[in-house]
C-alpha cells in the first residue's frame, strides 16, 4: 500500500483546516538549522521513515536550538532503519501537551465499509490500550454515502466519558480526517497522538495516512513513485516493473525482488507465478527444495502475452539466479498458449542460460506446452513444460534434478540483437510495434504468421505477403492484442521473417550497467 | 437446485464489445448460461454473438425484462459506474470480474447494492460455476474445458484464489468428487459476496451435502464462517486449507488494523477458530480430495 509521510499527512490535514505543530522539512543538517531558526526556541526533529516507534530507534530527537538542531539532523539523516535510508526530517516546534488521544480510519472488511476509532488515551501502545480499557475505546462505522456527520463524531467521543468543549473540539478533527480520507481514498488515516496542549488548542502531533494501491492513479498530486507495499524503497526493477503493469489493464503483473546481491550457486530462484494462491502454493513447493526466491512475480487475470514477456525479461535481468522456475494454480482458466509465448520470446532474446520448469497446466496446456518447448529447443539449457496433473511439488523437484545436472558451460552463447532489415514491413500494436521483413517473407512458403493470428488481422497481399487486413489505426487502439502468434510461429515454421518489439523503458539502460 | 445461478437466471454482459467482455460471453452462453444482452456505452445498435448490444442497462432492461444479472467486464476505472448503473436498473446480482477497483468505489458499490436490496461477487474475481446450469465470468475459461472439469455432485468450493478455484474443483471431481457449485469471492480485501456469505447460502441450498473453503492470511472471512459454525447456523461439513502460511508479515505503519481486527486474520488464528468449531483443516494442499472423500463417506454411515 502506498504509504505517505508525517509531513505529508500532516500537509493533508492542513488542507482540511486541522491543526498541527508549526514546522519545516528539511533534508540536509543546514536546512535543519534554518527550519529550527523559523520555528524558534525548542524543536523536535523527527526523521521521515515508514515505521512506528521511531522514538526508541533514535529517528526523533530533541533539540533546544538550531545548532543543536543540525547535529540533531545531521545524526538522524542517513540513519538506516530496516532498510529505509532517512532522507528528510521534519522540524517541529516542541508543544505542550496536556492530553493524548487516538483518532483512526481504516476499512473493515466485515462491515464492507470505513470505521471511525477513537480512544481518550493516546500515543504508543495503543493496541494494548484498546485491549485493556475497552471503555476508553470508540468505533463507529460510517455509511459512505453520507460521510460521518458532527452529531456522529460528537456521539463517539461522548462514549469515551469526554463532554464539553473538548467533545466538540475533537468531533470536528474527526469529520476532518474522515474528509481527508475520503478524498485521498485512505486505507487507513491515523492521528496519534491527537493533542490537547495547555492553551486549549487541538493539535495533529503525527499523522500516518496510507493510499489505496488502486486509487493513486486519481491522485497525481500526492507523487507516490510506486504503489506497492514495500518493506525498503522500491528497487530499480521494481519500478521497471511498475512502470510496465502502470496503464495495461490486460491482466495484471506483480513484481518485487526480495533478495539482491547474491551469488550464483546459492540457489535463488527467478520465480513467475500466476494467480494469488496457487504461487503461494508454489513457492512453498521451491523452499521445500530448499531454493531461495530471488522475486516474487506474478501474471495473472489472462494477461496478454507482451505482458508475460516483459515480466519474463525482468526476472531475468536480476542478476546470478539459477534457475527459472513458473507455476501458478495448475488449472488455469486462460489460454496458457500466451504465457508459452510470452515466455518462449524472452527466454530466446536473453538466451536463456539457466534451466527453466514452467508448469503450464490449464486450458490448452497440450499446445503451449508444445510452443515453450519448439520455440526454446535451440537454446543451451533445458525448458521443461508440465500440465494440470502434474503437482507444484513435483514440478520443484524436476528443477532441482535439473540444476543438478546442469553444466553451465554448455550456456555460453552470443547475445541475442534486434533484427535488421531488409524490406521492413511495420504497424504499431498497443505496446509495442510489429515487423515483417518483406525481404525475407518472399522465400517463405508456410505462411504460418497470417494462419496463427488470432484476432485475424493479417491477410496475405497479391505478392503473398503478409500484410493488416484491417487499417494501421485499428491495430494500434487493440486490434492486435500482442499475442505474439506470428512471430513465434515464423521462427518454428517460418524464415524468422517476423519481429515484435516490445520496449520496456529503463531495461536496457539496467542490464548495460549491471554488466 | 444450486447457488446464486438458477433457471430464471438472465444475463447481461456490460462491456460485450471488449476482448474479455466478448470471449467470456462466449464462454457463459457455450456453457448454457442464458446470456440475453450486452451493453457498451457508445456502442449500441449492433449484435454481438447473436445477442442485442444497447448503450446503457435501463435501456437493455427495457427491451429484456427479465434480465436480472449483470456481469462486468470494463476497465477497473470505470466499473463503479457500470456497477451503480446495473443496480440503478434493478439488476440484483452483479458479478464484477475486473482486478484493481479502487476500494472507495467498492464501498460507494457496496452500500448502493445493500439499499437496493442487490448482492454482488468481486470484484477480482473469476465468478461462479453451478455444474451444469451455468457459469458467471470465467471459471473454466472455454465451456468445454468447464464441462470437462468440473463433473456434478455435491460437494460446494468457495474460495479466495481464481486459480485454486477451478484447481480444487478439477482435482475433486477427478478424484470422484462431484461439485453442486463453485465460487471465486474475490482476491480483494473488501468483496461483495465474502466467505460467510458464501458459506450461507450453500447452508441453504439442498444440491450441497459439503464445503471445500480455501482460505487466506488477511480480513476476517474465515473467522466469520467460524463464528456461523459456532452459532449453529452453518450445520455441513467444511474441508478448510488457509494458504499463505510462510507470509512473512510486513513492517506495522499503523495501528488501525489490529484494533479493528484484533488477533484475527493470521494464518494461526484463522486454523486455531476454525479446529475449534469442528472444521476438516487440511495441512497439505494435495490431500483435499482425500480428505473430502473420509468426510463424505462418514457422511453416508
Amino acid at each position: 500500500m502506498a504509504r505517505l509521510h508525517e509531513y505529508q499527512g500532516k500537509e493533508i490535514l492542513r488542507q482540511f483546516k486541522v491543526k498541527t505543530p508549526m514546522g519545516f522539512l528539511a533534508s540536509t543538517p543546514e536546512e535543519a538549522a534554518q527550519a529550527a531558526k523559523k520555528v524558534g526556541g525548542r524543536t523536535v526533529v523527527k526523521g521521515q521513515v515508514w515505521l512506528t516507534s521511531r522514538a526508541a530507534l533514535g529517528a526523533i530527537q530533541f533539540a533546544e536550538d538550531e545548532t543543536e538542531a543540525k547535529t540533531r539532523a545531521a545524526s538522524i539523516l542517513g540513519l538506516k532503519l530496516n532498510d529505509f535510508a532517512i532522507e528528510q526530517v521534519l522540524v517541529e516546534e516542541v508543544i505542550d501537551i496536556q492530553r493524548e488521544f487516538y483518532a483512526g480510519i481504516i476499512i473493515d472488511d466485515s462491515a464492507k465499509a470505513p470505521v471511525m476509532i477513537f480512544s481518550s488515551i493516546g500515543g504508543s501502545g495503543i493496541e494494548e490500550i484498546a485491549e485493556e480499557h475497552p471503555d476508553k475505546v470508540a468505533k463507529a462505522t460510517i455509511d459512505i454515502g453520507t460521510g460521518l456527520r458532527d452529531y456522529q463524531a460528537r456521539n463517539l467521543i461522548r462514549r469515551t466519558g469526554i463532554g464539553g468543549k473538548l467533545q466538540m473540539q475533537l468531533a470536528n478533527v474527526l469529520v476532518k480526517l474522515w474528509q481527508a480520507a475520503r478524498k485521498y481514498e485512505a486505507r487507513s488515516a491515523e492521528i496519534n497522538p491527537l493533542v490537547l496542549t495547555g492553551a486549549g488548542d487541538v493539535l495533529a502531533a503525527d499523522c500516518r495516512i496510507t493510499v489505496d494501491d488502486y486509487a493513486v492513479f486519481r491522485h497525481p498530486d500526492l507523487g507516490i513513485e510506486i504503489a506497492r507495499e514495500l518493506n525498503r524503497p522500491p528497487s530499480r526493477l521494481d519500478k521497471i516493473a511498475y512502470d510496465v503493469e502502470k496503464d495495461d489493464y490486460r491482466g495484471t503483473f506483480y513484481f518485487i525482488q526480495m533478495e539482491q546481491g547474491f551469488e550464483a550457486g546459492q540457489g535463488f530462484v527467478g520465480f513467475h507465478g500466476a494467480g494469488g494462491g496457487g504461487s503461494m502454493m508454489s513457492m512453498d513447493a521451491l523452499h521445500a527444495q530448499g531454493f531461495k526466491l530471488a522475486n516474487f512475480t506474478d501474471t495473472s487475470g489472462n494477461p496478454a502475452a507482451s505482458k508475460v514477456y516483459r515480466a519474463a525479461r525482468i526476472i531475468l535481468a536480476q542478476k546470478n539466479i539459477d534457475a527459472y522456475f513458473g507455476s501458478g494454480s495448475g488449472v488455469a482458466s486462460q489460454e496458457q498458449f500466451h504465457s508459452a509465448r510470452g515466455l518462449a520470446k524472452a527466454f530466446i532474446e536473453e538466451n536463456l542460460s539457466i534451466p527453466a520448469v514452467i508448469r503450464l497446466g490449464g486450458n490448452s496446456e497440450d499446445k503451449a506446452i508444445d510452443i515453450l518447448e519448439k520455440c526454446t529447443e535451440h537454446l543451451p539449457v533445458p525448458v521443461e513444460g508440465y500440465k494440470k496433473d502434474d503437482s507444484a511439488h513435483f514440478c520443484a523437484e524436476r528443477l532441482t534434478q535439473l540444476v543438478k545436472e546442469f553444466d553451465g558451460s554448455q550456456a555460453a552463447g552470443q547475445g541475442f540483437s534486434k533484427p535488421e532489415f531488409d524490406k521492413p514491413y511495420r504497424f504499431e500494436s498497443i505496446t509495442g510495434s510489429i515487423t515483417f521483413d518483406h525481404g525475407v517473407c518472399a522465400d517463405c512458403d508456410h505462411k504460418a504468421c497470417v494462419e496463427s493470428c488470432i484476432p485475424e488481422i493479417l491477410r496475405l497481399d497479391d505478392d503473398g505477403l503478409p500484410v493488416l487486413a484491417i487499417s494501421a489505426e485499428e491495430a494500434k487502439a487493440g486490434k492486435c492484442i500482442e499475442c505474439l502468434a506470428c512471430e513465434m510461429e515464423c521462427i518454428y515454421h517460418g524464415k524468422r521473417g517476423a519481429y515484435i518489439d516490445l520496449p520496456i523503458a529503463g531495461l536496457d539502460e539496467y542490464l548495460e550497467e549491471a554488466t | 437446485m444450486s447457488i446464486l445461478i438458477d433457471d430464471d437466471t438472465r444475463v447481461l454482459v456490460q462491456g460485450i464489445t471488449g476482448r474479455e467482455g466478448y470471449t467470456r460471453a462466449k464462454l457463459m452462453m457455450e456453457y448454457g448460461t442464458k446470456v440475453v444482452a450486452g451493453v457498451t456505452p457508445g456502442k449500441g445498435n449492433q449484435t454481438v454473438l447473436d445477442v442485442p448490444v444497447y448503450d446503457t442497462v435501463e435501456q437493455a432492461v427495457e427491451a429484456a425484462p427479465e434480465l436480472n444479472t449483470s456481469v462486468i467486464f470494463v476497465p477497473a476505472p470505470l466499473v463503479k459506474n457500470a456497477a451503480l448503473e446495473a443496480i440503478d436498473a434493478g439488476i440484483k446480482l452483479l458479478v464484477i470480474v475486473p482486478d484493481r477497483v479502487p476500494i472507495y468505489d467498492v464501498l460507494e458499490i457496496a452500500s448502493a447494492a445493500r439499499l437496493n436490496g442487490a448482492k454482488f461477487v468481486g470484484p477480482n474475481t473469476l465468478g461462479l460455476l453451478s455444474v451444469g446450469k451455468g457459469v458467471l465470468g470465467m471459471i473454466g475459461g472455454r465451456a468445454e474445458t468447464a464441462r470437462a472439469w468440473f463433473k456434478p455432485g455435491d460437494v460446494g468450493v468457495t474460495s479466495r484464489s481464481g486459480g485454486i478455484t477451478s484447481s480444487i474443483s478439477y482435482y475433486l471431481s477427478k478424484s470422484g468428487v462431484g461439485l453442486s457449485s463453485i465460487v471465486h469471492v474475490g482476491g480483494d480485501a473488501i468483496v461483495g459476496t465474502p466467505h460467510p456469505e458464501v458459506i450461507r447460502l450453500f447452508q441453504e441450498d439442498d444440491a450441497t451435502r459439503a464445503v471445500v473453503m480455501f482460505g487466506e492470511i488477511g480480513t476476517t472471512q474465515e473467522e466469520q464462517v467460524a463464528d456461523l459454525i459456532e452459532q449453529g447456523i452453518f450445520t455441513k461439513p467444511l474441508i478448510a486449507f488457509i494458504g499463505g502460511k510462510a507470509a512473512k508479515s510486513g513492517t506495522r505503519f499503523s495501528h488501525a488494523g489490529a484494533i479493528v481486527e484484533g488477533n484475527r486474520g493470521t494464518h494461526e488464528s484463522k486454523v486455531k477458530r476454525l479446529k475449534e468449531v469442528g472444521a476438516h483443516i487440511v495441512d497439505n494442499f494435495d490431500d483435499i480430495p482425500t480428505v473430502t472423500q473420509e468426510v463424505l463417506r462418514k457422511l453416508k454411515t
